[in-house]
């Protein structure tokens, strides 16, 4: 019951920040990859003033998932580092925090990269 | 009703429809994803891995089942019809990267894929690290001055 419970808070609360996503998309002429900056760079800001952590309570992969999660993590990984090492952790949290994402990805990308061909669209 | 009217009574409707028929694709869609994820953290963190590291390995699936979509190229279809449902989560930077890698292919592996892989999410990673950085900043001048984070 609580497992079904999870599901659906992090459905529900993850469903609406594409919804938000896809209604600035259709208001406004704004490309995709604007959209995809302003989330990361909103999830940076809700995670700096420490808006993010609670959500992630509540619904947990429902906000970690959407990228304002990626942009929440990159914040939080900063804000370790800076607690931990001072001055050179400003450098240092954000991309030892998305280190996996951004390291699987790029793998991924080689291998899907040599593996399959193109396909003419 | 003259003929250019009725015309312009049928597109309204069906703009209509179709833009109410987006915004639900997206909401499902992107629910989806996103109670995916939360089933496969549950099913991580019962193996006893900590909070962080069942996020990470969260990501990490969805970004390998994104690259296998991607390269059987499953995924576009999808995304035509889930919209910011599946292009808003981590599946869709994931796609961003992992299809320009596969596009980019026929330009040759150090000028094709190595040079253009990160084409369309570049900005996301720039102005992310940027963004981080400056609040690395406020947060280092706060400590300075006593307070905490």
């Amino acid at each position: 019951m609580e497992f079904l419970v999870s599901l659906i808070k992090a459905f529900v609360v993850g469903g609406l920040i594409c919804l938000i996503g896809q209604i600035i998309l259709n208001k406004t002429s704004f490309p995709p990859a604007k959209i995809l900056v302003g989330f990361v760079v909103a999830g940076v800001i809700l995670g700096a003033v420490g808006v993010y952590r609670p959500l992630l309570k509540f619904c947990g992969a429902g906000a970690a998932v959407p990228l304002t999660g990626f942009g929440n993590l990159l914040s939080e990984g900063v804000k370790e580092a800076v607690k931990k090492e001072g001055f050179l952790g400003i450098f240092k949290g954000g991309f030892s925090a998305c280190a996996v994402g951004i390291s699987v990805t790029i793998v991924f990308g080689l291998i899907i990269a040599l593996i399959f061909k193109p396909k003419r669209k | 009703m003259k003929k250019e009217e009725y015309l312009k009574y049928v597109e309204e409707t069906t703009k209509r429809a179709d833009v109410k028929k987006t915004f639900l694709f997206s909401f499902l869609f992107g629910g989806l994803i996103c109670a995916l994820g939360e089933a496969l953290r549950l099913f991580f963190l019962n193996f006893s891995l900590n909070e962080k590291d069942a996020s990470a390995c969260v990501s990490c699936f969805l970004i390998i089942l994104t690259a296998i979509l991607t390269g059987l190229g499953l995924f576009h279809k999808i995304a035509k019809i889930a919209g910011a449902g599946t292009f808003v989560p981590i599946t869709g930077f994931a796609n961003s990267v992992i299809s320009s890698a596969l596009e980019f292919k026929t330009e040759g592996f150090i000028l094709g894929v190595g040079a253009k892989i990160f084409v369309i999410a570049g900005p996301v990673i720039v102005y992310g690290t940027a963004a981080s950085i400056i609040c690395g900043l406020v947060f280092y001048f706060i400590t300075l001055l006593g307070g905490t984070i």
